[in-house]
Order: C-alpha cells, then sequence, then structure tokens
C-alpha cells in the first residue's frame, strides 16, 4: 500500500514536529494557567470533602483520591511535562493523518498555501465550532456530564466538517444553505450546560486561558496544514 | 469478471485503491485523537490531562 505508507510516513513526520513546537507554546502559554488553577481545584476539594462521589465517611479516602479517576497520574515536573509532549506529538500525528488522507485524496500536488488553507479548516471543525458552545476549560470549573459534553463536540466536529465541505466543493445553492444549516444546527440544539454552581476559578483566568488555547490551536493547525503538504508533497513524489 | 472490469477501467481502479488507503489512513488518525483525546480509561486521562484541557477536549 505504497499511498497508505506515504500517508502514515508525512503525517508521522509532521506531527513528530508541530507536536514539538505546540508543547513549548504549552509550557509557556497554557500549562502556567492549568497549575494556577489547580491550586483553586484542590482548595474547593478539600472545603468541601462530602462534594460529589466522595460521601463516603472516611475523610482518608477523600486524601487518597482527589477526583474519582486519580488512580495512576504522573508526577508533577519531569514526569508530567514529558506525558505532555507525547500527548502531543500523538495528538499532532493523529489530526495530520486525516489532513494528508485529504491531499491523497485530491490528487494532484497540494502546495504549502493550500495545505495553510486545509489546516485552517481544522482549527474551524476542531477548535472554533465546538469552542463556541463548549469553550476550553481550566480544571475546577463546573461542568456538566463528560460523555454529553464528548457526544455534542463530537456531533458538532463532523456536522461542520461536512457543512464546509458541501459550501466549498459543491456550487448548488441547496449545497450552500445546507451547508450553513449544518454548520449553524448544533449550536441551535445547544451544548449540553454546566450546573449552576459557584466556581473558586477566577472569570479572568478563565477568560485568559481561553484566548491563550484558541491562539495556540492556531497555531497547531497553520503549522500542521503547511507542514503536512509539504511533507507528503516530498514523499509522494514518485 | 473483476480482473476484466479491472483491465477496462485502470485509472478508475486505482483511484478507488488510492480513496481506501487515505481513508484507512484518516480512521487511524481519528482513532490516536479518540485514545488521547477522549479515553474514559483514568491512566489515559491522567497521562494526557493537560493536553486536553490545552486543546479543548472535554474533561472531567
Amino acid at each position: 500500500m505504497p499511498v497508505f505508507r506515504s500517508i502514515v510516513f508525512s503525517a508521522a513526520l509532521a506531527g513528530l514536529m508541530v507536536g514539538a513546537v505546540i508543547s513549548v507554546a504549552q509550557f509557556l502559554g497554557t500549562v502556567p494557567l492549568i497549575q494556577k488553577s489547580e491550586v483553586y481545584e484542590r482548595k474547593a476539594a478539600a472545603e468541601a470533602p462530602t462534594a460529589g462521589h466522595e460521601q463516603a465517611g472516611d475523610p482518608h479516602e477523600h486524601d487518597k483520591a482527589r477526583s474519582q479517576d486519580s488512580e495512576w497520574e504522573p508526577e508533577d515536573g519531569f514526569q508530567r511535562n514529558a506525558f505532555t509532549i507525547a500527548a502531543n506529538i500523538l495528538t499532532a500525528i493523529g489530526f495530520a493523518l486525516p489532513l494528508t488522507g485529504v491531499y491523497a485524496i485530491r490528487g494532484r500536488p497540494v502546495a504549502w498555501r493550500e495545505g495553510l488553507l486545509w489546516g485552517l479548516g481544522g482549527f474551524v471543525v476542531f477548535t472554533a465550532a465546538p469552542g463556541l458552545g463548549l469553550p476550553p476549560e481550566l480544571p475546577g470549573m463546573p461542568v456538566a456530564e463528560l460523555a454529553a459534553r464528548q457526544t455534542w463536540w463530537i456531533a458538532t466536529a463532523a456536522a461542520t466538517a461536512i457543512g464546509l465541505c458541501l459550501l466549498a466543493f459543491r456550487s448548488a445553492a441547496w449545497a450552500a444553505v445546507l451547508g450553513l444549516g449544518l454548520i449553524a444546527l448544533p449550536h441551535l440544539i445547544g451544548a449540553p450546560l454546566a450546573p449552576e454552581s459557584h466556581s473558586e476559578v477566577r472569570a479572568a483566568l478563565s477568560h485568559r486561558f481561553i484566548v491563550v488555547v484558541t491562539l495556540t490551536s492556531l497555531l497547531f493547525w497553520a503549522l500542521l496544514g503547511v507542514s503536512t503538504s509539504v511533507a507528503f508533497g516530498r514523499i509522494s513524489r514518485p | 469478471m473483476q480482473q476484466s472490469q479491472a483491465a477496462h477501467l485502470p485509472a478508475i481502479a486505482t483511484d478507488s485503491s488510492v480513496v481506501v488507503q487515505a481513508v484507512l489512513a484518516m480512521a487511524l488518525g481519528l482513532f490516536i485523537v479518540g485514545v488521547v483525546g477522549f479515553s474514559h480509561i483514568s491512566a489515559v486521562h491522567n497521562a494526557a490531562h493537560d493536553v486536553r484541557h490545552a486543546n479543548a477536549f472535554p474533561c472531567h
């Protein structure tokens, strides 16, 4: 499968590079904000020991388990940062594969500027559209049930992707109407709402986080679009 | 039957093979994103915790 191999190889190369660059951007931008917010999260957990899932009478149970899912977590410092870099590289490779797959289906060379546009499409589909309903959240903020948010997130990304493709590749009027409708539909339905509750996380901090995440993501998708198109252009050339 | 079709339509046969391979690669990519960003396994969640928040993936 020569095409499959070219796609995977290009995506791995581009993902490795973009994942590393984005990790640096996150260590400067989002990670300090997450750590600041975790101070509030821990404080809130300590002040409300009977909240949520941890209603067991034994206070030691709560000390052991900061939340229900803290069976294992990387130690702060090197280990945590190493896992962040690894997860960034995997995410970048994961998103690079569909981008490069699109170039292969196009069946003609995709220049870096066209790659950049595809990358910006990824930004709209995977950051801007889901972020409109579910803005980037710091740890410790009140949120709706996880599965419901994940379902809405994935459905919104899918509807936006289909809508954009209809707008870009079908010239008929019905396609434009349907495309715009698909892009708007998830927001008309509405994202799962967080329960009304008080958060220790300050509004200024959480707003700053939304801006930093969105800008980092813009950089991520711009770099990923350009690097996948350049890598695939070189690797797939016979 | 299939062979004679392939012989008559070599260009289309190649194209559909490219599409199949590209779709496989795209599915592989979305699977990777799904594991890193959406898996409910707590060890995976904790390992990729900061990245989930930084990518605005829904998190705990």
